[in-house]
């Protein structure tokens, strides 16, 4: 039986991991102390609003495998290839040896500090998507003087198609994840006002453009387009925005209760290091694979495969497709 | 604003500031509007803080009002420049302090322009050296004298007699800080706290006891715009600009507003004069208007300096309240006390901004 290792326990990583553990013994590291924790911080989830906590133990049940050893709490610092073998090292220093590796390492949300005009981390009122889910989750959605808020504005784009954060790719999943959230808040604040402030509405999926219809026929949910250049705090406390609404073509101000900031996804640190490491470092940290069309999961080293959101921003449907196809290529290189 | 959060990411934001060896550029304007805050800078650098600035005669303008209002073109702006380095260079000083925000705009932005493209510099020598037959070498450090002030506004606290806070109520005083556009717009990195929440002001504020006004217009232009006033045709637009400021401003009622550049200053005081005639519209409670302060005579006066002599009374709204709250003596009669001895006739009231 052949060893694999797969670094990172999202749903990639648990995906490839139930398939390969099929005819294969599979270590799955995962750094921090639960896996899926990029699901566990959402509360449902688009397109069809399933619930995240569901998705995640239908997840975590294929992971009751004898021949999956998951090991969490152990971050993966180096991918070492020795001979026809792979040395994995983890961050105390233990080495594992396996015959091939998957890298599953993922993403991060993009820190909202870093668009210092938007003054998250300053002002209470301003939040981004990963708190509004928390706040969805918690069914507590209050302002920065914890009231309900009468007004709720989202910002598309948030570190995503933005020269000036140095990320000019899209993130794909925030425009669709801002009508998700916009259609939760009215449910849950049936007479606030909820704008939603975009560059362009990328309705790419499977029900998103349907989703984006409701929103505007059954939900009242306001779209803007114009991105907001700055936003501060009024007297009562209250986040002022600036912004032009570039279809009208004229500056607008106006103050909300809440600023959601949708952060985009960047390479979690995880891949950026590996990446790096391992001499397959691409585009803004993600992982480079050998070539885009044909060979999607493997890399320019051999028995080394990657798959889901550490190689560019995705859902968790292609994020399961991917799993499977490295999941194959993989069972194919070891035969 | 939540205090503890700001100051973390001012802490990410550090600039590099020399500690002595400091060689000194005037402004071309403030010594007009501002008439002791220059002299107040140097007296703080020299006998509080034991420093070495040199206050060198032969200096004159960077060209910064005519290059932002497009009458300077680039080369004679660098030429310019390079003339001023150059009496850096024979006094066998390094580190650059211009007293103007715009003068430090312009250094930062020559020296950065000559890093990236070398035969800019090469041809400004050559040029400098046709023209004066001078040489001259780039400061290692370029800080604008709030940047000074700012590195040593716990050493210059030890020093204070008096704190920013309101001796009736013992409330911090809460006061506004307006950053000139060029000291962190242009080149965020080389300003303290970057450009969207600069530090350089609200740090001093803080330490020297007073609280900070973070309103909406914060960091909206002071209403010069340079080109919006120095074209009389476009002076409504530069009022307006101000006037948005102070209306955005007014509900936190201020105590005073203080600032780290000579428009700015300029500006925020003289145009309440004018929406005052204008509309009669003042933005305190009691018709005097909100006192404009340079940051050399906030630490002057907090240092006890006398008030005359650092040339408050020369701005449009007065001070006497300002001091008044914070239990600063004055002496009304020496107010307009000129440099002979011989007091000067007292300057005609406006209609309606108290004074
Ligand atoms: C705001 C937001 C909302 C979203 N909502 C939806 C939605 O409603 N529907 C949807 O389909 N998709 C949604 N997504 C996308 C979804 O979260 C991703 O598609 C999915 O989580 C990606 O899975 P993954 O396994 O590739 O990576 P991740 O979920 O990021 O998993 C990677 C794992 O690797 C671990 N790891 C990283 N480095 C190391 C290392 N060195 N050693 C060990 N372990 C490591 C991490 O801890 C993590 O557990 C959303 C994304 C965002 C940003
Ligand atoms: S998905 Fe939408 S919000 Fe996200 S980066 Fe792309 S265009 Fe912007």
């Amino acid at each position: 039986m052949s060893k694999i290792a797969i670094i990172g326990a999202g749903p990639a990583g648990i995906e490839s991991a139930s398939m390969l553990a099929r005819s294969h013994e599979v270590l799955l590291f995962e750094k921090s102390s639960t896996a899926l924790s990029n699901i566990l911080d959402k509360a449902y989830l688009f397109p069809d609003f399933s619930s995240a906590t569901d998705i995640a133990d239908s997840l975590n049940s294929k992971l009751i495998n004898e021949n999956i050893k998951l090991m969490l709490n152990t971050e993966v610092v180096d991918i070492v290839r020795n001979d026809s073998e792979w040395k994995i090292v983890d961050k105390s220093g233990k080495n594992y040896f396996v015959d091939a590796v998957l890298i599953t390492t993922g993403y991060q949300t993009f820190d909202a500090t870093r668009k210092e005009e938007l003054g998250y981390g300053i002002y209470k009122g301003v939040v981004t998507s990963i708190d509004m889910e928390r706040m969805i989750k918690y069914n507590q959605i209050v302002n920065s003087i914890n009231e309900s808020p009468k007004r709720v504005v989202f910002l598309q784009c948030v570190g995503s198609r933005d020269e000036k954060s140095g990320n000019r790719y899209c993130s794909k999943v925030c425009c669709v994840t801002a009508v998700k959230q916009a259609i939760e808040v009215r449910k849950m604040l049936p007479d606030a006002e909820i704008y939603i402030f975009y560059m362009d509405l990328r309705m790419w999926g499977q029900h998103f453009e349907e989703l984006y219809r409701e929103s505007q026929e059954k939900y009242d949910i306001r779209y803007v387009r114009g991105r907001i250049s700055e936003a501060s705090s009024t007297f009562d406390r209250k986040i002022q925005i600036k912004a032009e609404d570039t279809l009208l073509g004229v500056p607008l101000k106006m103050t909300t209760d809440l600023l959601v900031l949708m952060v985009g996804m960047e390479a979690s640190a995880g891949t950026k290091s590996l990446g790096c490491k391992c001499g397959i470092e691409g585009e803004y940290g993600f992982i480079k694979t050998a070539t885009p069309h044909l060979c999607d999961n493997e890399t320019s080293e051999k028995g080394l495969f990657v798959a889901g959101s550490c190689k560019r921003p995705m859902t968790i449907n292609d994020v399961i497709n991917d799993a499977r196809s490295a999941a194959c290529l993989i069972s194919e290189y070891l035969r | 604003m939540d205090e503890s959060k700001n100051k973390r990411y001012w802490n990410e934001y550090q600039k590099e500031i020399a500690d002595d060896k400091f060689f000194y550029e005037r402004s071309c304007i403030r010594q007009t509007f501002f008439p002791g805050s220059e002299a107040a800078f140097l007296k703080i650098m020299r006998e509080e803080l034991g420093k070495d600035i040199r206050d060198e005669a032969n200096q004159h303008t960077c060209t910064g009002i005519g290059y932002h209002s497009d009458i300077v073109p680039l080369e004679t702006t660098m030429t310019v420049v390079a003339r001023l380095f150059s009496l850096m260079t024979d006094a066998g000083y390094e580190n650059y302090v211009p007293s103007c925000v715009t003068s430090f705009g312009i250094f930062t932005e020559m020296v950065e322009m000559w890093k990236e493209h070398p035969e800019m510099l090469e041809k400004t020598r050559k040029y400098l050296k046709e023209a004066t037959g001078r040489d001259f070498e780039a400061p290692k450090n370029i800080a604008h004298p709030s940047d000074i002030i700012y590195k040593y506004r716990f050493e210059l606290k030890e020093k204070m007699k008096y704190q920013l806070v309101n001796r009736f109520t013992g409330k911090p005083l809460r006061v506004v800080e307006h950053i000139g556009c060029h000291y962190a717009k242009i080149f965020p990195e080389k300003g303290i706290g970057k450009a969207e929440f600069p530090y350089v002001l609200a740090g001093m504020i803080e330490a020297w006891g007073g609280e900070v006004v973070d309103y909406p217009e914060r960091r909206h232009c002071c209403g010069f715009g340079f080109r919006h006033y120095l074209l009389q045709e476009n002076r409504g637009y530069s009022v307006a600009n101000t006037k948005k400021k102070f209306e955005s401003m007014e509900p936190f009622e201020p105590d005073f507003i203080v600032t780290n550049c000579p428009g700015c200053s300029m500006f925020m005081d003289k145009w309440q004069y004018t929406i005052a005639e204008m509309e009669n519209k003042t933005y305190d409670k009691d018709g005097y208007g909100i006192p404009v302060l340079t940051y050399e005579e906030m630490a002057g006066m907090l240092l006890g300096y006398d008030p005359w002599k650092l040339g408050m009374q020369l701005h449009q709204v007065q001070v006497e309240n300002l001091l008044d709250k914070i239990g600063i003596p004055y002496k009304p009669n020496e107010k307009y006390r000129g440099a002979n001895g011989e007091i000067l006739p007292s300057p005609e009231k406006p209609m309606n901004l108290k004074v």
